[in-house]
């Protein structure tokens, strides 16, 4: 980029400062991908002046936007995409904010340097090459903010999906719900034993009916937690064991070993019981009664 | 040389593991249980391990090795009393102690070995490991 190019933009947009905001904001309100349940117009007037502002101080020492001085617009566009992200703004929703920048500043571009073509070309690539670089940026942390929000929701997930529950004197029951993987099997598995501990349970109850497929590793890792609990002294049922899984079971040769195992959690409370020596009988009918 | 402690209950043997086992240590836990099975003809021994927050691959195989030869002098094995994460421990290293009959506290390894020791007596035959 030549001297002349990096002296235009930054004098370019502080005369036509006002013009190319007033288009900008317009462009962004009127444009498809405009969120107006989320963002209003005044916020993307205020943001949009903002990063004028702050690109145009920026530009007056260069375009290479490594530079220190390019480092305030960068924590604007991190903030902005980070914000975006977590109101659930689209990829595409959030680039366009800088993005659109190009029309009106293109059209500025245009008119000022109308009669100096070489001047022309180099200006507008010297902004497009900047957009762009800006765009990217802003899609970069766009995503690392989405990472983060899925990482925060994968920890969260994993606190909340492994209950142990007491269900009488003796027996205890994890309900597992989605995929198990090996950390979730550890935590499934050290829970499941520290309650093992603590209420001193003899039989305890894994019920798969949430878990949506059984592959040879999940079924490892089930077969490692009855093995770790069975050495607690605790003998363990696996319940709720759709027919497809059964089938997938066999299909893929997995040996269960001794395993009990029962279709319903029901089926496998009742073989609890009757192995604590209890029975369910029901009421005699009151005399009288309907 | 210090000695894991044997104690005899009627026809039972009850050894509680109370120190950091080390494999001399253990070796000769198992020469001693051993003898004193033959010596009181007992019929059940119980080991708990609940003091015991470190068992390595040599101390889970040795609990194994115990189960297997005292299951050969006619005696029944429970293993009361392991903490959560020994087992996990000794299931990541691929010892879950097929043999060896396990129970949450003492009191249940008691209750254990009585209900297999009434099973022998009624001649049910004993339980397969």
């Amino acid at each position: 980029m030549t001297e002349a190019a990096k002296s235009t933009l930054p004098s370019l947009i502080s005369r036509h400062e006002k013009e190319i905001l007033d288009d900008w904001v317009k462009l962004q309100v009127s444009s498809d991908s405009y969120r107006s349940d989320l963002v209003s117009e005044r916020d993307v007037r205020n943001e949009s002046q903002r990063f004028l502002e702050a690109t145009r101080t920026a530009m007056a020492v260069g375009v290479d936007i490594r530079a220190a001085e390019w480092t305030p617009v960068k924590e604007l566009l991190t903030e902005l995409s980070q914000s975006r992200a977590r109101q659930g703004f689209s990829p595409t929703e959030t680039a366009t904010f800088v993005l659109s920048l190009k029309q009106p500043l293109f059209a500025r571009i245009r008119t000022d340097l109308v009669k100096d073509p070489a001047a022309l070309a180099d200006a507008t690539w010297a902004a497009t090459t900047l957009l762009d670089k800006l765009g990217l940026l802003t899609m970069e942390v766009y995503q690392k903010g989405r990472e983060s929000v899925i990482q925060r929701q994968q920890e969260e997930l994993l606190e909340l999906s492994t209950p142990v529950v007491r269900l009488w004197d003796n027996v205890v029951a994890v309900p597992l719900i989605g995929t198990l993987d090996s950390a979730r099997t550890q935590v499934v598995m050290e829970s499941l034993l520290q309650e093992i501990v603590n209420l001193g349970a003899s039989i305890a109850i894994i019920d798969i009916t949430g878990v949506p497929t059984v592959d040879t590793l999940v079924a490892q890792h089930l077969l490692k937690a009855v093995a770790a609990a069975r050495l607690m002294g605790a003998d363990c049922i696996i319940s709720g064991i759709r027919p497809q899984i059964a089938q997938t079971i066999v299909h893929l040769g997995v040996d269960l070993g001794d395993v009990v195992t029962k279709a319903t959690l029901a089926d496998a409370f009742a073989l609890a019981l009757k192995r604590n020596g209890l029975t369910v009988s029901k009421l005699a009918p009151a005399s009288g009664g309907a | 040389m210090e000695r894991i402690p044997i104690l005899k209950m009627g026809p039972y043997l009850l050894v509680t593991i109370q120190v950091d086992m080390h494999d001399r240590l253990a070796m000769a836990l198992q020469d001693d249980l051993m003898e004193q099975i033959r010596r009181h003809k007992a019929e059940g021994v119980l080991i708990d391990i609940s003091a015991l927050d470190l068992v390595d691959s040599f101390i889970g195989r040795m609990l194994g090795n115990i189960a297997a030869m005292a299951r050969i002098l006619d005696a029944d094995t429970v293993v009361t009393g392991m903490r959560p994460a020994v087992a996990i421990t000794l299931v990541e290293l691929g010892l879950s102690l097929t043999g060896v009959r396990t129970a949450l506290n003492v009191e249940r390894g008691m209750e254990l070995l009585e209900s297999a020791r009434e099973e022998r007596e009624t001649g049910h035959g004993r339980r397969q490991g």
